[in-house]
This record gives C-alpha cells, sequence and structure tokens, in this order.
C-alpha cells in the first residue's frame, strides 16, 4: 500500500511551541547554553488550529519569551517586543497563531555548543542518538 | 506460547512498514487503543485541554483521542515507518523520531501530562549490545520527570511480561522522583485485565484511581476489546487467528463516517450524549486544515 501525497494534508510537522520547549540532549552537551536550537534552510507552513484562549494563557508562562523572540526574528517572522506583553486576547491571538499554527517541515536544527544535527524530513525532527552520544 | 513482539525483533523493524499499515487499519486494534487512551485520560483527570506527550505514538491512533480532546500533543517514536503511516492519517500532534530509551531533552516542566500506550514494555529488552534496560529505563523516567510540571500525571497502559517487569520499571519510576503504582482494571479476567502505572511528578500521597472490574458491564466483549465492531467484520486476533464476529456487536463509540472532520464531529456528539463535560462546540474549523504558505 502507497500513502496518497501528504502536500495537501501534511500537519504534524514541528509547531514553534515544541521547538520552544526542545533542549539538545546529546550527552555532556549544555542543553541551557545551546537553547534555542538554531532552525536552518526552514521551510515553514501555517495551518490553522482552534484559538484556545484558556489553553494559551495556560501556556505563556511556560514559553522562554527572549528564545521564542530569537526564533521568531530569524525565521523572518517579525520583532517581538523585548519584554512580554500583558496577556491581552489580541496578544494571545497573535502567540497563538505564531507557536500553534507555525510549523516547521523541512530543514534542520542545529545545537550551537556540541553541533550535533537534528534533520528535519517530512516535518519529523530526527532525535536519534549515536550509541557513544547517550 | 505465542511469541511477545518484544522478543521476536527491536521495535524499529518489528513495526516496519507492513506491520505499520497492517496494526492501524485493524478496526480490532484501533478500537482497542481508543479505549485504553480513553481510559488514561480519565485515570490523568485533566481541567481541560493540555499540552501533552504521547509516548511511543507510533501510527497515531493514540493521538487521535487526544485531537477529539481538543489536547495539543507530541509524539514520540522509533519507527519511522509507524510515524509515516501516522502522517498520512492527519492527526495534529508533533511528530519525532526518537528512542524513548535515549531520553529526551524538554525544558523542565513544558508538559501538563503524557500518556503512553502499549509500548513501555519495550524498554524492558536489550536490543543492542550497548542496551541495559535498567539503564535506558532510568534515563528515560528521569528525563521525563523533568519535562512534566510539578502536579502532573504520566500514564502508561503496558503489557508486562510478568511481576518482574512490573517491578522493574516502578523500581525505576520511583528511583526517577515519581510517586504512584500499578492500577489493574479488570484483574479476574485473563482476556480483559489492563494493566496502568500511573505516576504523579512531584505530588505526594496522590491515591490510585479504582480498578475497574466488570469488563462486561463497561461494553467490553468476552475478550476484552471495547464490543463495537459492526457485524460481519474480520476482526483480527493475536497470534494471527482471524474469525468473523457474530452480529451483535454494539456500537458504542464505533465510527463509519469516513472523513476526519466527521469522525470528529461524531466522536463529539457520542460524547455529549453521554454527558461529558467541556466538549468544545462544534465549529466550521473542527477538524479542517488549511495551510497557507508563508
Ligand atoms: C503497540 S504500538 C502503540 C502505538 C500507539 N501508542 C497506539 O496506541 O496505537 C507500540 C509503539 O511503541 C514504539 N516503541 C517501542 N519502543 C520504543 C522506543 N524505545 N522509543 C520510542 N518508541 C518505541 C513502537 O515503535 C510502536 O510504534
Ligand atoms: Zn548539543
Amino acid at each position: 500500500m502507497r500513502y496518497f501525497s501528504l502536500s495537501a494534508t501534511r500537519v504534524n510537522t514541528e509547531r514553534l511551541l515544541t521547538h520552544n520547549m526542545l533542549q539538545c540532549h546529546v550527552k555532556n552537551c549544555r542543553p541551557n547554553e545551546s537553547f534555542p536550537l538554531t532552525i536552518k534552510d526552514p521551510e515553514l507552513e501555517r495551518t490553522e488550529a482552534e484559538f484556545n484562549p484558556d489553553f494559551m494563557r495556560g501556556l505563556v508562562p511556560k514559553l522562554d519569551w527572549t528564545a521564542l523572540r530569537k526564533t521568531a526574528g530569524a525565521l523572518g517572522l517579525g520583532d517581538l517586543p523585548a519584554e512580554m506583553p500583558e496577556a491581552t486576547d489580541e496578544f494571545l491571538q497573535m502567540l497563538h497563531a505564531l507557536v500553534l499554527e507555525t510549523r516547521v517541515v523541512s530543514g534542520s536544527m542545529v545545537c550551537d555548543v556540541c553541533h550535533h544535527v537534528f534533520p528535519i524530513t517530512n516535518g519529523i525532527p530526527n532525535m536519534l542518538l549515536q550509541a557513544d552520544e547517550v | 506460547m505465542a511469541t511477545r513482539p518484544e522478543h521476536s525483533a527491536p521495535p524499529e523493524i518489528f513495526y516496519g512498514e507492513t506491520e505499520a499499515v497492517k496494526y492501524t487499519a485493524s478496526t480490532r486494534v484501533t478500537s482497542i487503543q481508543a479505549e485504553m487512551t480513553e481510559r488514561a485520560l480519565e485515570i490523568m483527570n485533566l481541567p481541560g485541554p493540555s499540552f501533552l506527550l504521547d509516548i511511543g505514538c507510533g501510527s497515531g491512533l493514540s493521538g487521535e483521542i487526544l485531537d477529539e480532546n481538543e489536547h495539543i500533543w507530541v509524539g514520540l517514536d522509533i519507527s519511522s515507518a509507524m510515524l509515516d503511516v501516522a502522517l498520512e492519517r492527519e492527526s495534529e500532534g508533533d511528530l519525532f523520531l526518537q528512542d524513548i530509551g535515549q531520553g529526551m531533552a524538554f525544558r523542565p516542566g513544558s508538559f501538563d501530562g503524557a500518556v503512553s500506550i502499549s509500548v513501555i514494555q519495550w524498554l524492558c529488552n536489550a536490543d543492542a549490545t550497548t542496551h541495559e534496560p535498567r539503564a535506558r529505563l532510568k534515563r528515560f523516567f528521569t528525563t521525563l520527570y523533568m519535562a512534566l510540571r510539578r502536579g502532573a500525571r504520566a500514564v502508561f497502559q503496558f503489557y508486562p511480561e510478568g511481576p518482574h517487569q512490573i517491578d522493574l520499571i516502578t523500581t525505576a519510576a520511583h528511583r526517577a522522583g515519581f510517586t504512584g503504582g500499578v492500577v489493574v482494571d479488570y484483574p479476574n479476567s485473563s482476556k480483559a485485565r489492563k494493566y496502568y502505572l500511573c505516576l504523579f511528578a512531584g505530588s505526594e500521597n496522590v491515591p490510585l484511581p479504582a480498578a475497574r472490574t466488570d469488563p462486561l458491564a463497561d461494553g467490553m466483549d468476552v475478550d476484552g476489546a471495547p464490543a463495537a465492531v459492526g457485524a460481519g467484520q474480520v476482526r483480527h486476533v493475536e497470534r494471527g487467528r482471524q474469525r468473523v464476529l457474530k452480529g451483535k456487536g454494539r456500537a458504542k463509540g464505533l465510527t463509519t463516517a469516513k472523513t476526519r472532520r466527521e469522525r470528529i464531529l461524531h466522536k463529539k456528539a457520542l460524547s455529549r450524549l453521554r454527558g461529558k463535560e467541556g466538549i468544545p462546540l462544534d465549529s466550521k474549523r473542527t477538524g479542517k486544515k488549511r495551510k497557507d504558505r508563508f
């Protein structure tokens, strides 16, 4: 059995929310220093998701704003203010579009400390390590 | 005795392309995985849509139930064939190709909870000379504990090979800081019996949930599958046997709807009928995907 083309329906790709939670897990790396992983050669996609203000409010304290700002800037998604704005509905909508509807379809994530490359193919980051990296 | 999958090959080989498609196409597998995921969610007792980890998400059968309950999830699996099928099924979670025995690196407190359906027994196996089950379980539970917010729950339905595996797994979880233990549903039915490892991150003295005891009253058939398979359908039974069901299946949670949107609307309607609270109202967007290229 072959699968039908994924082009119109591909949604399981990495959200910027998840990228904001992800650190390098290579042995002896310094994950705090290398966070956030640098996204190289990104192909981005926007998929619509239902806006849930309660979910977004719960999310706000978990986000690393500095990292999100850096990533959004590097991906050309706009300049976020240095300080996270107040959680108004308007801000939450913007945040929703940025972290839940923006997905990385292909490219790679690179650790700036140990230089490990996590390739993203078909929207799926490959996080497998070699035995000596565990 | 039939061989256990964990003894036949490493997971990424066992769940190759053929098995991934076969597994996901089986009505029986689909309904059992759905039932167990719903039970795990019940045990997790989440206040509303949450950010969850699906550990060993496979082809997205468990994830589909998470979608229906409006959770946002990240799935980890070692089998790229299973993940390919998940892509095809259009579930919504982010997918990662990952060996959970190598641990994970999410920032502390990232997730509100974790589910894992029919996976964790795989970690008791050494599939490579470098594999030491105790070390892999330790790394897994330690890094999972970190990734969860304090007060979060992680619920694992699993198939222990015997008491020693329950002990091996539970001990590793406790050493990593979790409290909690194993709940056995339907302990008196050898076929319906299910094991749930219920773990609490950073909360003391949470009582374990009560086990379910009566499979028939809960709408299971004698094999412990949700009695939902329609008349005359072929059911895939373990050990390669196949049987045809008599036409007495109860339509519980089964849907013949073809599209994803229809499936979700149908499930939401069923949930409302069963009196679940907090099911979001349908919107035009339910189950619809649209994408704009940047
Ligand atoms: C029975 S399937 C369950 C899939 C899904 N949770 C469901 O309910 O349908 C077991 C899954 O565990 C995955 N698995 C086994 N060992 C693993 C490991 N070390 N790391 C990640 N996934 C693993 C397999 O690849 C397979 O997809
Ligand atoms: Zn690194």
